[in-house]
């Protein structure tokens, strides 16, 4: 088979976490009884008007700069024409020709640590749709979600593998959670892709035909999606079949993608100017306004955790990849005063907390100054790394305070080194075995013999001073 | 009850209601006898007669005052595109034959606030498109003057029900002559309002960048009371202008109007010659003769791009119809079809049901605009002259304050007359429709009768947001021409 460039783009929607939905008042929130976060604006009803949120500009502008957005200060809001039950008025009100901001860009790191740049085409304000649910016998409609405001977000086709889709896509969501314009739920649908993919012989500059694939949903989607699409094509053009320009479908169970309509079969979107609305006009005192409330992005907070906290590429990257993490590793850091040992906490004791209850930071009981607090009775010797571990347990479980812990359960290490010197000798006299053999040079056997103190001791004891101990009385 | 209540203006009336020379019930009493003795004209496609009743009563037992608003107890009727909550809405369509409007669009909100009471809905061209009132659902609306003939469109039931007396004031739309060419047909005074002077809330949508709604009477008081009730900003329209209303009413009861006399007339000559009935022309010109009596200077103007009026609103108008009709589609409210197998028959079912040969003659028309690779040709370039058209305006008014046209090239033709040709009828709004392109307001009034007695109206079109004006000189005018003004068509 001969070898191909794959070329890829996405098309992300993100649902804006406004309180109401883009073109009347009419709630936002998720799970609600079908329609009854309904109006006569957000159905459709005969005579009713769009006026449009403030909020909902705010967030796609915010959301804009946040990419690198160049922002247009005149932009358009355009029908989008075509019939579908759960598309009350039988125009999707979109932008299209002049949209709110174009030229804009985010990167994303690769395996081999380099930096990749992707191009953003445009990021534009729209509604969403209702949604149609089928029965056995019946379809309804439910339109709670029609008219949420969404953003939608083209890329450059600068994607050349599914794994740069994926790193695009998380990065993409990484940055919106930052910025808090999308709540970014992609069980609940904030967050939906859309993938361009086409191939083109190796070095060829013309672009191939390409398919694009619609609602991919999860990262695993979009790769596995992406990784078939990259096989289906690669056969084909191999046995010199076309490409049809065509839409196709990710069926997750089978792990394939079909077709859902050819080129021929689109619509005609027969766009233009909404005449309901005026043309939205941002001035720049207002773009500087909502430049200003930008957090610190991502990629700046990597590079600052590496220089400030020491830390590798690697620890930095998974705590900034989650904005709630990333504050919670710094507020415990600057209680602490001690980044090494925060960061091997949190990646070891706190992640495993967090997987295995399958919960995120936010939901974690134990907050940045709980955590400071046990690190810092393992800082000043108090306690030892194990026992905490065991205090971290008890924090989870009861919630107490994890000086409370240890001094309930008796818990602080013993610094009373005559009580440790005691046991050591109790130790040496009862492993006879072990210490002949740590004599005769097997060095490995000291681990056996702390353990064995430590033990006695209750865990109470200094591993250090055991060791120094051990060594001495041994010598 | 005597017809004299018929030729008392809104204030006049409310001045009766006060003395209690007669009571909100008799008056809707008289107007509701009328609307049953006329029903042949089939102005109206709903009547709400108990709750009218009703309503009156009650206004009666509360009593009026001076501090009420002029429109309290005053029947008014509605082109039945204006949404009023929980009763039926047709836009004269089969489609939203049995349609029950959810809400209150803001103009029948802030005519209830101003405790008018809606007598009923008026008959229209089915979705606002037509010039003769012949395209309904509902029958044909008959001119109350001679009723072989068209009341013209599409407010054709609101302006007969104002000529009859079948309503004191009624409210309709101007697309591209809506109100106006209707008024003109029957003898009445109607004004389309500066596009964005009035809420196109819960108005049912024709062409949405060219609708206005706009007030229909038989007098110049009557007419700048309705403008007042219901004109300004709607936070639920972005559309609407956030400029502040003045009242217009006051402004013509205040004695010392220098400034208006001192206003000049703009006189399009050259665009009046042409296709123009001689009837009109003479009536034409008797206003321009009344006009320089009065004392106003004219001068004559160019409106060079005006000829391309039509043809730009055409592709317009239907362009955005197209997507503003979209909404009617059997799902969630309107007509469904009966037997339909799957999504696609579900769609073309009712809508082809659902709609008349007008409307779907205006879906195709506008469809075909939009389209992939006839969008730059058709629906940009329209928009492009549409500019033209608004310079033109803009240029005229350097040298004047307002134009005066007729507002239709003849009078109301015979009912039947030009359904076989649509671009025949389409004539009708030659010198309404570039009003509505330059988004300027213009007020029609009564000038005069035809040979044949049939009313005549003239325009007179004015800059943006100065109704102001155009009430002041149609009232000067009024006070001259008496005869023209205030009549009731029929006994």
């Amino acid at each position: 088979m001969s070898s191909y460039d794959v070329v890829i783009g996405l098309e992300i929607h993100a649902q804006l976490s406004t309180k109401s939905k883009m073109f009347c008042r009419c709630s936002t929130l998720y799970g609600k009884k079908p329609n009854t976060n309904i109006c006569p604006v957000c159905t459709g009803q005969a005579g009713a008007l769009p006026v449009l949120n403030g909020k909902a500009v705010e967030y796609a502008l915010k959301t804009a700069l946040a990419f690198n957005c160049k922002i247009n200060n005149t932009s358009v809001f355009s029908r989008k024409n075509y019939f579908y039950p759960d598309l009350p008025k039988g125009y999707q009100i979109s932008q299209f020709d002049e949209p709110l901001s174009e030229h804009g860009y985010t990167e994303i790191t690769l395996k081999d640590g380099t930096t990749k740049k992707i191009g953003i085409t445009r990021i534009h304000i729209e509604e969403d749709a209702g949604k149609n649910i089928h029965d056995n016998e019946n379809s309804y409609v439910d339109l709670n979600r029609a008219g949420i405001p969404l953003v939608e977000i083209v890329s450059e086709p600068d994607m050349t593998s599914p794994e740069e889709a994926v790193l695009y896509f998380k990065k993409l969501k990484t940055i919106i959670e930052y910025i808090e314009t999308s709540d970014c739920n992609m069980e609940e649908g904030n967050l939906r892709c859309d993938a361009n993919i086409s191939l083109k012989p190796s070095g060829e500059k013309k672009l191939g035909t390409k398919v694009e694939i619609k609602n991919l949903n999860s990262f695993r989607f979009l790769e596995k999606a992406l990784s078939y699409e990259i096989e289906r094509q690669t056969k084909a053009l191999s046995s010199k079949e076309k490409i049809i320009q065509e839409t196709r479908l990710f069926d997750s169970d089978k792990g394939v993608t079909r077709s859902m309509r050819k080129k021929e079969e689109s619509n005609d979107y027969r766009y233009f100017p909404e005449p309901d609305l005026r043309p939205l006009l941002l001035n720049e005192s207002f773009i500087n306004k909502v430049k200003e409330t930008l957090p610190e992005l991502p990629d700046t907070k990597i590079k600052r955790f590496i220089d400030v906290y020491k830390l590798s590429y690697y620890e930095s990257d998974l705590f900034c990849s989650d904005k709630m993490l990333a504050s919670y590793y710094e507020s415990t850091v600057k209680a602490v005063g001690d980044a090494k040992l925060t960061s091997s906490w949190i990646q070891t004791v706190v992640l495993k907390a967090l997987n295995d209850n399958k919960i995120s930071v936010k939901d974690l009981k134990l907050g940045a100054q709980a955590l400071s607090e046990l690190l810092l009775l393992i800082k000043d010797g108090s306690i030892n790394q194990n026992t905490g571990k065991d205090v971290f347990d008890e924090m989870l479980k009861t919630g107490k305070p994890a000086k409370i812990i240890v001094d309930e359960k008796g818990l602080s290490q013993i610094h009373d080194e005559g009580l440790i010197e005691k046991i050591v000798e109790e130790v040496i006299l009862e492993a006879t075995t072990q210490v002949e053999q740590y004599r005769a040079g097997k060095i490995a056997v000291m681990g056996f013999l702390v353990g064995m103190v430590m033990k006695k001791s209750g865990g109470k004891a200094k591993p250090a001073v055991v060791n120094e101990l051990l060594k001495k009385k041994l010598g | 009850m005597s017809n004299s209540f018929l030729t008392a203006s809104i204030p006049a009336l409310a001045k009766l209601l006060r003395d209690k020379k007669i009571s909100a019930k008799e008056l809707c009493e008289l107007y509701f006898n009328r609307i049953k003795k006329h029903k042949e004209l089939n102005a109206y496609i709903s009547i709400f007669e108990k709750e009218s009743l009703l309503q009156a009563s009650l206004l009666d037992r509360e009593g009026f005052s001076e501090k009420d608003p002029l429109m309290k107890g005053i029947p008014v009727s509605l082109k039945d595109l204006f949404m009023l909550s929980g009763t039926r809405t047709t836009c004269a369509s089969k489609i939203l034959e049995n349609y029950i409007a959810p809400y209150d669009a803001t103009i029948t909100k802030r005519l209830k606030e101003k405790k008018a009471i809606i007598v009923g809905k008026n008959n229209m061209d089915e979705f606002a498109m037509g010039s003769s009132n012949e395209y309904s659902y509902f029958g044909p609306v008959k001119n109350p003057w001679d009723t072989t003939r068209v009341s013209g469109g599409s407010s054709g039931g609101s302006a007969t029900a104002v000529s009859a007396g079948l309503s004191q004031i009624s409210f309709g739309t101007d697309t591209g002559g809506s109100v106006r060419l209707p008024a003109s047909y029957t003898g009445i005074l109607a004004l389309k309002p500066t596009y964005g002077r009035m809420s196109r809330y819960g108005v049912i949508a024709f062409a949405s960048s060219l609708d206005q709604p706009g007030p229909m009477a038989r007098n110049v008081h009557d007419l700048a009371i309705a403008y007042d009730a219901v004109a300004g900003f709607d936070k639920n329209d972005a559309t609407t202008s956030s400029k502040k209303t003045e009242n217009v009413y006051e402004y013509l009861l205040q004695e010392n109007k220098k400034d208006l006399v001192k206003k000049t007339i703009g006189i399009p000559s050259s665009f009046i010659k042409e296709g123009v009935d001689k009837d009109v022309i003479k009536v034409f010109e008797e206003s321009l003769a009344l006009i320089k009596k009065i004392g106003f200077k004219t001068v004559d103007i160019e409106l060079p791009h005006t000829k391309y009026a039509l043809d730009v609103y055409y592709v317009i108008s239907p362009g955005e119809a197209s997507a503003n009709l979209s909404r009617y589609d059997g799902i969630r409210f309107g007509h469904r079809n009966k037997g339909f197998k799957d999504l696609e028959s579900l769609y073309r079912g009712s809508r082809g049901e659902g709609f008349g040969e007008e409307v779907k003659r205006r879906i195709m028309l506008g469809t075909f605009v939009l389209s992939a690779g006839y969008y730059d040709a058709y629906f940009a370039k329209a928009a492009k002259v549409r500019t033209l058209i608004k310079t033109d305006f803009e240029n005229a008014y350097k040298k004047c304050d307002a134009i005066l046209m007729p507002v239709s090239p003849f009078t109301a033709f015979k009912l039947g007359e030009k359904m076989a040709s649509p671009l025949s009828m389409y004539l009708s709004d030659i010198f309404t429709i570039s009003v509505n392109l330059a988004a300027v307001p213009s007020l029609a009034f009564p000038a005069g009768f035809s040979s044949q007695n049939l009313p005549i109206g003239m325009q007179l079109i004015g800059k943006h947001f100065d109704e102001k004006t155009l009430f002041g000189i149609t009232r000067l005018i009024e006070m001259e021409k008496q005869d023209c003004f205030n009549r009731v068509s029929v006994e």
